[in-house]
């Protein structure tokens, strides 16, 4: 919990920040509409906590947002009756693009790292393909609903973010998610107990990919159809997750706190916006917060070559009084 | 003979523990000098003092005359001090001549002058009489036993006085242990100091011209090779007022059989016969590198058995070695035992929770069960000290009611007072109707605990003692005199 | 382990030039596969009608992947460091556009002064932040891409400066049927491959990607060699910058991030053996990945092939070549 409070204090800081910038942002509408435009992001970031905290990187979101949004358009065309259908096969595609993901890096051991890589430029590759180089097609009134409808007051996205942080919370507190986190933490003393440690770590991929699903199908209903609408999410739900002291390597953060990583990032862009920064200098922004965030956080981060090396070598000793014994 | 090193009053003291006292010890030039000693004696504490890893509260080290400088490795390697580690610190990517002048390569006009280093690693390596690799080999090629030979080179190219080996034979196989002799006495014929650190009395009498005895952190004896045995030599290492205290061995007559194995083998491991029984707690003995954690791995299916019957079946992964019951408390908590970073509770749970299975009782329950005390269950593990982390451990194992459980020095890293506490409950789950294997290298210990005795050695049973056998029983047949 | 001794170890004979492909180098898969891919574009070529060795197929081949090819020579010295660079693309944009932008006001030469010191300068922070900041390169240099593309945004919305048609010759030129750009390619990677194998840098710049804890028992100060080795990573960035620049006849706040750089640069040097957590590899490796890719595209033109295809073959082609890595190592 230690790590985690830093995040909350800054989001509340920034919240506040807005606050006094736009009175309008303490009435409910302004407050949920806030919070609907960072649902996608935030649902992406918790996706993104599984991977992370399991040890391992997905940088294949992005392109799967963008992916899953294009070939919903393609599929539904504007016809009503498929919109179900098609919402049911973009869940399904989400979970087998993170399977893949998940054998590749745990059965065939490449670095997560490359294997998401590569599975970026498939499916920014394989998408344009099939549609022919620009999104065609489009979506219905009822699929778009989920991300720019509301239900009385409240915005459907607000409400299917309710039900993703409660599932997710609920997963971290059952049995998979402490596993997970032991996992990422040392996999060797996770296998020796007993756990499926490449099951485990495949599961992680596979939430990540329904994450991005359903960020695709919020992002689709409100931002619209483009072939840009993934891009750079991958860094961003990287960064949120980062922000909210989630340690790149595993074993350390909080799926909450990964969530407000991603409300902090959000809350960033909107100040700036009020403040009359354009949209411009919000990466410069988010680049400078993101440094700061992880220098003075987590001095202790482990570097990524290190834990490589631990990995390799587990003989290695290190210096420690209660285990100098001669 | 000149005298290279000459240490004074060594004393150390780490947190909680006193680790060494007045200790002094003179090496002279061309003398091999072993330093021997059982675990916890003091032997590695000395030796990282030595290469500037830790600095001494008390005491005095001169080499060759001239006090040394404590702060910093290359302080030590600069007067001429040369470590060669148990764990080789090369870099296998590289070729042997580049591990050679690794941090100090040869410049000419600017440029790394690779004929210079190549040459003379040459050189080196034919002084050696070693012919089998060249400069240009990487090491990732080279066996274990010419890496040492590289780890040698090194010292010999930085000029070294005085060369420290600790445990050099360790991971060497029987005939590679001819080449290291070879080299050692090559080092001495050159005027170098060596300081030789190891369990085995046999490469002592083989090697050594004086050999100094450590004991609880201080120094018992120095003498001449020539003038001292092997029993002289285990009487000086061991012999000890019988202060601790362990709980009284099994009453009944040993249960059923619980676990069963019949010539047992994998690359490591060969004929391997036991039996486990309920109530009885079986130590194993031996040196290291003879085998035992990769028996007790074996045993619970985490480097499995590839030959030879087991019953129940035998466990071909970790999986499965659960599901038959059995339990393995590992050697290295911090590596393989825990996650560091979580909870009690969720470290406790962990092989509950990887079976989908429910743990028996709650968690407070279970660590009022393995004493632990205070029982906070949401404190991370890394907190806690040595013992409290093993009892972590234990309660992790207690949580799918084993009847097999295997550890692997139980009490490695814990201090006096936790040691007993987790000896009576190992005793207590022994009596309880648990078969339990024991791994320790403290003899004390496991003579003890135990209610027999598994002596190994290179991988193979060389003997088997009833309750109560003498250290020295136990150390004959696992050195193999 | 008892085996190996018995059977000695083959004494490493051969000239050294050559053994940098020998059995043993991390580069020969990714030439083999190259020669491999070579023969299959020539066949295709033929039965499309096309001549895969024409001096406009190879030329436009090299031509190509020479901006890729130098900054991949950078990214190989920090991922062989044990680090990563993710921002040498907008690096890339950036000094496209000081260069253009300094040439169009004050000349050339001031021009690639303002090039190398910016590029200097960011290779510095990222090592900095880095080395004393204790942050993950990952996020170091992601966030330092972030910064850089933020002054972009805010700065430009377009090409903007000129180059001189002087310059210009550096994009277009040929000495015989080379291009230039493919020579200073050529040059900087040989440059590089020289400070790997005959300087200590280089010496140390394995050793620290290989173990920073047996680098540091050596006597090596780790965080020098690691920020040195960003700093010359984001030189080669800015060399590919002026390249860009000088092609374009103008800076171009977007070229960096359209030709993806950052990331294709990781791939080129993984897929040409240099282990991603540092320390085994070579610049070698990295020329012939960039020309493995580089091949793959110019396949593709020829069939007329949708220009997105090659991202899917591309994405297949690291995945699976990483996992016959992962197999190969394990085997050992």
């Amino acid at each position: 919990m230690r790590r985690t409070l830093p995040i909350f204090g800054v989001l509340a800081v920034l919240l506040v920040a807005i606050a006094v910038a736009n009175p309008y942002f303490l009435e409910l509408p302004g407050f949920l509409a806030f919070v609907k435009r960072a649902a996608p992001l935030a649902i992406l970031a918790a996706g993104q906590y599984f991977v992370i905290v399991s040890g391992e990187f997905d940088l294949s979101v992005g392109s799967l947002v963008t992916a899953e949004v294009v070939i919903a358009a393609r599929l539904i065309d504007g016809d009503p009756g498929a919109t179900w259908p098609v919402i049911a096969l973009l869940l399904v595609l989400g979970a087998l693009v993170g399977l893949v993901n998940g054998a590749v890096t745990t059965f065939l051991r490449v670095p997560s790292f490359i294997t998401t890589l590569g599975m970026m430029l498939i499916l920014a590759g394989a998408v344009f393909l099939w549609t022919g180089g620009a999104p065609r097609g489009a979506l219905t009134e009822q699929f778009r609903t989920f991300g720019r409808g509301d239900l009385g007051p409240v915005p459907w996205s607000v409400l299917i973010l309710l039900a993703v942080v409660a599932a997710v919370v609920l997963l971290m507190r059952a049995d998979f998610g402490r596993t997970l986190v032991a996992t990422g933490d040392n996999p060797g003393a996770a296998a020796l107990s007993g756990v499926r440690v490449p099951l485990t770590k495949t599961i992680a991929f596979v939430l990540s990919g329904a994450s991005a699903a359903v960020c695709a199908i919020l992002l689709g209903g409100f931002a619209g159809v483009s072939a840009q609408v993934g891009q750079g999410l991958e860094f961003q739900a990287i960064t949120a997750v980062v922000l909210g002291g989630v340690v790149l390597g595993g074993g350390r953060g909080s799926v909450v706190a990964a969530i407000a990583g991603a409300f902090t990032l959000e809350a960033l862009f909107t100040l700036l916006n009020l403040y009359g920064i354009s949209g411009a200098l919000e990466s410069a922004v988010q680049g400078v917060i993101l440094i700061a965030a992880i220098a003075l956080g987590a001095l202790n981060l482990p570097a990524w070559a290190a834990r490589a090396r631990a990995t390799n070598a587990t003989t290695h000793t290190t210096p420690d009084p209660t285990h100098a014994k001669g | 003979m000149g005298l290279v090193l000459r240490m004074t009053g060594i004393g150390k003291s780490f947190p909680g523990a006193r680790v060494l006292s007045g200790v002094d010890l003179e090496v002279a030039a061309g003398e091999v000098h072993a330093l021997i000693g059982e675990n916890g004696a003091g032997k590695s504490t000395l030796m990282k003092i030595l290469a500037g890893v830790h600095t001494p509260d008390e005491g005095t080290i001169e080499i060759e005359g001239r006090a040394l400088a404590f702060g910093h490795p290359l302080d030590a390697q600069r007067a001429g001090v040369s470590i060669i580690y148990q764990e080789l610190t090369l870099l296998p990517e590289r070729t042997v001549a580049e591990n050679v002048f690794l941090g100090r390569e040869p410049v000419r006009r600017g440029l790394v002058d690779r004929e210079t280093m190549e040459r003379t690693t040459a050189e080196l390596l034919a002084s050696l009489g070693e012919d089998s690799f060249g400069p240009r080999d990487l090491v990732r090629r080279l066996s274990v036993a010419q890496q040492q030979v590289v780890e040698i080179v090194k010292a010999l190219s930085v000029d070294a006085r005085i060369v420290v080996m600790d445990e050099p034979t360790a991971a060497l196989a029987e005939h590679e242990v001819e080449l290291l002799y070879r080299l050692v006495r090559q080092l001495r014929e050159r005027g170098i100091a060596v300081l030789y650190i190891s369990h085995r009395l046999r490469e002592i009498f083989d090697l050594a011209d004086r050999v100094t005895v450590l004991k609880d952190g201080a120094k018992v004896a120095t003498e001449p090779i020539d003038r001292i045995t092997t029993a002289d030599l285990v009487r000086l290492m061991v012999g000890r007022e019988l202060t601790d205290y362990y709980p009284p061995r099994a009453q009944r007559p040993p249960g059923d059989v619980l676990l069963a194995v019949r010539g047992g083998g994998n690359d490591r491991l060969d004929g391997i016969d036991l039996e486990l029984r309920a109530g009885e707690i079986v130590g194993v003995a031996g040196l290291q590198g003879a085998g035992r954690t990769e028996l007790v791995k074996a045993l619970f299916g985490a480097e499995p058995f590839t030959r030879g019957e087991m019953t129940p079946r035998r466990p071909r992964s970790v999986r499965d070695g659960i599901a038959a019951g059995i339990g393995l408390v590992t050697e290295d908590r911090k590596s393989e035992g825990l996650a560091l970073h979580q909870s009690v509770r969720d470290n406790a749970l962990l092989v509950a929770r990887a079976r989908k299975g429910r743990a028996g009782g709650t968690v407070l329950q279970l660590l009022e069960r393995v004493r632990l005390a205070p029982p906070r269950p949401e404190q991370e593990v890394r907190y806690l000290s040595g013992g409290n982390q093993q009892k972590v451990v234990l309660a992790k194992w207690l949580t799918v009611a084993p009847r097999v459980l295997l550890f692997d020095e139980p009490t490695r890293g814990v201090d006096v007072g936790a040691k007993a506490a987790i000896h009576e409950l190992v005793r207590e789950l022994a009596d309880g109707g648990m078969a339990v294997l024991m791994v320790s290298s403290e003899l004390p210990e496991l003579i003890g605990m135990s209610d027999r005795i598994l002596v190994l050695r290179d991988g193979r049973i060389a003997g088997r003692l009833p309750a109560g056998a003498t250290e020295e029983a136990v150390m004959e047949l696992a050195a193999g005199s | 382990m008892t085996q190996e001794l018995h059977t000695p170890l083959p004494r490493t004979s051969a000239p050294r030039g050559l053994r940098d492909l020998g059995a043993d180098s991390p580069a020969r898969p990714v030439y083999l596969a190259l020669v491999a891919l070579t023969v299959l574009a020539w066949i295709l070529f033929l039965t499309d009608g096309g001549q895969f060795f024409s001096q406009a197929n190879t030329v436009g081949i090299l031509q190509r992947s020479a901006a890729l090819g130098i900054v991949a020579v950078g990214q190989t010295l920090v991922i062989l460091a044990g680090s990563l660079d993710l921002s040498v693309a907008f690096l890339v944009s950036l000094v496209s556009l000081v260069a253009a932008e300094t040439m169009a006001g004050y000349g050339v030469l001031p021009a690639v002064g303002a090039v190398l010191a910016v590029s200097a300068l960011v290779g510095l922070v990222n090592g900095l932040v880095i080395t004393r900041l204790k942050v993950h390169a990952f996020i170091a240099t992601l966030g330092i891409s972030l910064i850089i593309k933020g002054v972009l945004d805010q700065r430009y919305d377009g090409p903007a400066g000129s180059v001189p048609e002087s310059f210009q010759h550096l994009g277009y030129d040929r000495v015989g049927p080379v291009p230039v750009s493919a020579l200073l390619w050529a040059a900087i990677a040989f440059a590089a491959w020289f400070l790997l194998r005959r300087t200590t840098l280089g010496y140390r710049i394995y050793a620290v990607g290989g173990d920073p804890e047996v680098a540091r028992l050596s006597g090596v100060r780790t965080d020098r060699v690691v920020v040195a080795a960003h700093v010359l990573c984001a030189l080669c960035a800015g060399m590919a910058g002026l390249l860009l620049a000088a092609r374009l006849g103008a800076g171009a706040p977007t070229v960096g991030s359209d030709g993806g750089y950052d990331l294709e640069s990781i791939a080129a040097v993984v897929l040409g053996g240099t282990a991603l957590a540092g320390g085994r590899g070579g610049v070698a490796g990295t020329a012939g990945g960039v020309l493995l890719l580089a091949v793959l595209d110019s396949v593709f033109n020829q069939l007329e092939i949708n220009s997105f295809a090659k991202d899917v073959v591309r994405g297949l082609v690291f995945v699976a070549a990483l996992a016959i890595y992962a197999r190969r190592r394990l085997a050992r």
